[in-house]
């Protein structure tokens, strides 16, 4: 197993376990607020220390995870569930005009400055968590159809694919029997990554106000919250942060890793 | 077409005379601990052709990327190789470079990527000049006198046979075909006429009539220049009256070497002689009595829609299966030979029913093999195919079994259970495998058991009709000769009957009762076998016949 | 060549009318009427109907979908329903700082990923490649908006060689860019990291090409082959990334804008947002689309100066 695959599925299992753990057990209460607490350095008896309403920042954290990952996680599956299907549908009909119109489409949501169309789409329907995910799914789609056209369409012209073929496979049963399975590397690869920029996008468009709103706890906002603190108490802004870091570092080891471990050819999209 | 003569001489390596040019003795390379090349011996002199032969793996590659120092890093060479007195092997990087390209050129396989397709052939035949010149510049050493560049490039362009009228040094790669791409890579190479030239399958990617032209205009350059030139080829017909003398390797060695003729007559080594013989096979098809007709191509035709042109002209199409028609009949084993792109796929995918047709018809046993934008599958049933990538043909992610089967789609009600277990070994074993390698994957097979596999899954339904589609082409000679012989086992066995497509003349001699030539689009011409290729009628044929290289009959000298 | 370039240009227009539609769409689509926002809950019903005839909200949608197209074409991007100004006006002020704010990020991202693209892929598995392969996946995994913040604490708290926010103006040109500076170097890092990658593995891909041992046949040394032959194959993925780039820069701009206090178009959005201001929104987001939109028009046309096979294929 490489180095990459070890610690970045190490950090990745971390913060997945930190965030099942959560729904039992935090060291501190996210709700209750505690002024006499506030802005307190890490130390023994908060572990990264407490937010400007006296919060455990690590609880915070803890909480914080699941906005990040179950935004992330839905927002690729959006991509992947249509995407995928989409793009197969495309190399099947290479050439015709479904291809043309999916292409076209996908070329066009590219062409969109997706965080600004997150802003729009959030500033029009309202702030949280749902339209976040519906934002960042949106441009989750066109990366998944791409990426499975241009591994379906060199596919297609395999041999094997051809032998099917004469054997009287219809175009769907190719796609779902040979085609999907050898692309799944790929798109597992290219999920993590997706996921990864998931985390991202979550936390700066919390950041802006326009993620899960409070009380909700997200990374992004610890960000927002701490802004003016900066100064004072840097712990504030400092550790969510790193959280943020650490988790998309874990998620893009991971999926280092697994490409190596995979096929170390596989050509991910990385914007 | 006349085929380019040897340069004359008999006996290369006059003892009394001048040190060979280029002189490698007891080279070893290994990569990782595994040795690729066994303490190999070879000398070529100034004005001599030297054919490196073997098949795949044998290291004859090695040799020539091991002589112009161009070995990936993890290979190490102990050993030495000499040119003109100098040893290559404890030059530092910076001579070498002052050595390659000036000393030594070198020709590559595959015209198609070895041009940088961002740079007009100009600039890139000029670079060699330039570089070298910047680099005597740069060495203080300002004997030579300086070359004009461009006009030097001109000059090389004109002697490959591109004139600047066609070629102007503006042109980019893209717009030229595969051997005209070769010849500017000859161009590069012999820009400044080395002593040594080094050309590595220069002709495997080309057609027979280009590889003819390709031949002729090396063995001219040598003639002229006094090059020496290393030949390095899996065709032992392709140098068999080009090379002055012949190294057979194997496996990293050196197994027999000698001038051509004497190497042809003696034949010393068992491995040389089981190559010449594998290359000259004959397989046993036997009698056929060709009965009532199976499949039937009447005037058929296929367009192709070429870019547009202009914005809004409409679109001009390319017409790449010109009203074709012929019979094939049942127990009859045909050929079609043409060269890339005459149109022989296009016209082998219509007649698999996998692409419709412009116009014309294609019937198996009078059913039409594609109707109403569908393929008839009830046609379908009684024609299989075996293509030309033994690694390509199957899905990596299956086991043998579920490979072989994939055919029982098309019947309506495919065996089961212990009928489905039989008709696999059936057909493993009819292909030569064990029953027991339904289990395995795809991967755990050589290239020849691959294709034997490909021949298994075609034959599991029982197919009237076979299409080998290059099915041999991808394969070293000796396996080539085995899966020949297969064919016509299975031919005899089973009264198949099989349309065979290749490019390769000799092959399609060898295994076919009658041959369809294919040109532009067109049947040019067709009729038995031995009778077309002994007394080709059609121009185009006659050309084919002449340019395809041929071995020397047994024991001549 | 000509041909390419007409085709990309009527590609371009297409995705601005597409763009254009959409953007409208969901303008359109959004719950709640400018009119009764801006007038408050207790505004008499003939007072909204007055304003929203003023505002020309009482038109139908394709008319008004017409108006604000149209005006778009000839510089006029309707009147901020808060403000009462022109919104042309409002942004134009603030476009002076994001756009130098995103062309300042994306030289800086050029000019530092493509030395460090070229130097891991030269030395491909040595120290410096591990070196670089390393930051860069640090550098990808950083949110740029909070990378800001740390250059605020480190730069302008600690050591205080920037100011923390503001824009003096352009006046003084020196000031200007140094209040950018801090911005751009949040932005441009991230997006470097990103570049870098690209940029290596474009060229170690490139290096395997046969015409790169062609090249070095000719008796180039490593080091010639990549700079004559690998950068400029690599440039037509690397361009691609650069493309798609801007748009990230752009609208990571908008969020560094809420770090640094800049008043640039994303406060300006934020601002609207909040207020419900959804001409100017509409016509904010309109006009990043187009320059995202026009910089890939502008890559596209980079690539055929880069690739002959476009020019003639088209």
């Amino acid at each position: 197993m490489s180095r990459n695959l070890l610690i970045g599925g190490a950090l990745t299992a971390l913060f997945v376990a930190a965030t099942l753990l959560s729904f039992f057990w935090t060291p501190g209460d996210v709700e209750a607020l505690d002024i006499a607490r506030r802005l307190r350095p890490p130390g023994a008896e908060n572990l990264l220390g407490t937010d400007h309403f006296g919060r455990d920042i690590l609880s915070m954290i803890m909480v914080g995870a699941r906005t990040s990952i179950a935004v992330a996680l839905v927002a690729v599956g959006i991509g992947m569930g249509l995407g995928v299907p989409l793009g197969l549908a495309a190399a099947a009909n290479s050439g015709g005009w479904l291809d043309e119109v999916i292409s076209r489409l996908s070329d066009l949501i590219f062409a969109f400055p997706s965080l600004v169309i997150a802003i729009l789409i959030t500033a029009v329907f309202g702030a949280g968590a749902i339209n976040a995910i519906i934002a960042i799914g949106i441009f989750n789609i066109p990366v998944f159809a791409r990426l499975t056209r241009g591994a379906a369409l060199s596919l297609w012209k395999r041999e094997f694919i051809m032998a099917a073929r004469v054997s009287g496979k219809s175009r769907a049963r190719i796609s779902a029997e040979h085609i999907l399975p050898n692309v799944a590397n790929l798109l597992i690869v290219q999920g993590t990554i997706q996921f990864s920029l998931g985390i991202l996008a979550e936390a700066a468009l919390s950041y802006v106000g326009l993620g899960a709103q409070p009380p909700v706890p997200s990374w992004g906002r610890m960000l927002a919250d701490a802004q003016t603190m900066v100064a004072l108490a840097p712990h504030v802004a400092i550790i969510p942060g790193l959280a943020i870091v650490f988790m998309v570092l874990g998620l893009n080891l991971l999926g280092d890793g697994l490409r190596d471990a995979l096929d170390p050819r596989l050509k991910v999209m990385r914007t | 077409m006349t085929r380019p003569l040897s340069s004359g001489r008999t006996h290369p390596l006059d003892p009394e005379g001048a040190p060979p040019l280029l002189d490698i003795s007891g080279l070893t390379v290994t990569i990782h601990d595994k040795t690729i090349l066994d303490a190999i011996s070879l000398q070529i002199a100034a004005g001599e052709i030297v054919a490196l032969t073997g098949e795949s793996g044998s290291g004859k590659s090695i040799t020539a990327f091991a002589t112009m120092g161009l070995l990936p890093s993890v290979a190490k060479a102990t050993g030495r190789i000499s040119l003109d007195g100098e040893d290559l092997l404890s030059q530092p990087e910076s001579r070498l470079c002052a050595l390659r390209g000036n000393a030594m050129g070198m020709i590559f396989q595959e015209p198609m990527t070895a041009l940088n397709p961002v740079q007009t052939i100009g600039a890139q035949v000029m670079e060699t000049i330039l570089i070298h010149a910047d680099a005597t510049r740069a060495a203080g050493e300002d004997a030579r006198p300086p070359i004009r560049a461009e006009e030097r490039a001109r000059e090389v362009l004109d002697r490959v046979g591109l004139p600047q009228d066609r070629f102007p040094l503006s042109r980019y790669p893209h717009e030229l075909s595969g051997g005209q791409r070769q010849r500017v890579v000859i161009a590069m190479a012999i820009a400044l006429r080395p002593a040594l030239l080094i050309a590595d399958e220069p002709t495997t990617a080309l057609d027979v009539t280009t590889q003819a032209q390709i031949l002729d205009l090396l063995g001219e350059l040598v003639r002229e220049d006094g090059m020496a030139l290393m030949m390095i080829t899996h065709d032992l017909a392709v140098v068999s009256d080009m090379a002055d003398r012949i190294a057979v390797m194997r496996k990293g060695e050196i197994v027999e070497q000698g001038p051509t003729a004497t190497l042809f007559a003696q034949m010393r080594h068992p491995y040389t002689r089981a190559l010449f013989e594998a290359s000259r096979h004959k397989a046993d098809l036997g009698q056929t009595r060709p009965e009532n007709t199976l499949l039937r191509v009447e005037g058929v035709s296929r367009d192709y829609a070429l870019p547009r042109t202009k914005l809004f002209a409409p679109r001009a199409h390319f017409r790449a299966v010109d009203r074709v028609s012929f019979d094939i009949r049942r127990g009859e084993r045909v050929g079609l030979v043409g060269e890339s792109g005459c149109g022989k796929s296009t016209l082998t995918r219509a007649i698999l029913g996998l692409e419709a047709v412009a116009e014309g018809r294609i019937t198996l046993d009078g059913e039409p093999v594609f109707t109403e934008g569908h393929p008839n599958l009830a046609v379908r049933r009684k024609m299989q195919v075996v293509f030309q990538d033994p690694y390509g043909s199957f899905n990596p992610r299956h086991r043998v079994d579920r490979l072989i089967t994939e055919p029982f789609h098309l019947l309506p009600d495919p065996p089961k259970g212990a009928a489905r277990t039989q008709a696999i070994a059936d057909a493993l074993t009819a292909v030569g495998l064990q029953p027991g390698d339904a289990g395995k994957y795809i991967h755990a097979f050589s290239g020849g058991q691959r294709q034997r596999i490909a021949i298994a899954r075609a034959l599991i339904i029982r197919p009237e009709l076979i299409v080998f589609d290059e099915a041999v082409s991808a394969l070293d000679v000796r396996v080539r000769a085995q899966i020949l012989d297969l064919m016509a086992q299975l031919s005899r066995d089973y009264g198949l009957t099989y349309l065979f497509i290749s490019h390769d003349l000799s092959v399609v001699r060898s295994i076919t009762d009658r041959v369809l030539v294919m040109r532009a689009g067109r049947i040019v011409e067709q009729g038995v076998t031995t009778e077309v290729f002994d007394t080709p009628a059609h121009a185009y044929t006659r050309a084919l016949v002449a340019a395809a290289p041929t071995l020397p009959e047994e024991g001549a000298s | 060549m000509l041909r390419y370039a007409l085709k990309r240009l009527a590609s371009l227009i297409v995705s601005l009318a597409v763009a254009s539609v959409v953007i409208f769409l969901v303008v359109e689509v959004a719950p709640g009427d400018p009119a009764s926002f801006m007038l408050g809950i207790n505004a008499r019903p003939d007072t909204v109907a007055a304003l929203r005839a003023e505002l020309g909200l009482d038109a139908s949608p394709l008319q008004r979908y017409l108006a604000w197209v149209g005006g778009m074409l000839t510089g006029d991007f309707g009147t901020s329903y808060t403000y009462r100004t022109p919104v042309s006006e409002m942004i134009g002020d603030r476009l002076w700082i994001s756009l130098p704010l995103a062309i300042y990020a994306l030289t800086l991202s050029t000019l530092i990923a493509f030395p460090a693209g070229i130097l891991a892929a030269s030395r491909r598995g040595s120290p410096r490649d591990i070196g670089v392969m390393a930051a860069t996946q640090l550098g990808v995994a950083i949110p740029n908006f909070w990378f800001a913040m740390l250059l605020v604490l480190l730069f302008a708290i600690n050591l205080r060689w920037f100011s923390a926010g503001g824009f003096p103006g352009w006046d003084n040109p020196f000031q200007a860019m140094k209040a950018l500076t801090l911005p751009a170097i949040a932005l441009a890092l991230p997006q470097a990291a990103i570049l870098a990658r690209v940029m290596r593995s474009a060229l170690i891909d490139i290096l395997s090409e046969d015409f790169i041992r062609t090249a070095r046949a000719k008796g180039l040394t490593r080091g010639q082959a990549l700079r004559r032959h690998g950068l400029r194959n690599a440039l037509i993925p690397v361009l691609t990334i650069i493309g798609l780039q801007f748009s990230f820069l752009l609208a990571g701009a908008i969020i560094i804008e809420q770090v640094f206090f800049l008043p640039g178009l994303g406060r300006l959005i934020f601002q609207s947002i909040t207020q419900r201001d959804l001409i100017v929104v509409e016509s904010v987001v309109m006009l990043l689309v187009f320059a995202v939109i026009l910089v890939n028009f502008l890559v596209d046309l980079a690539y055929a100066a880069v690739d002959p096979r476009l020019r003639t294929r088209a």
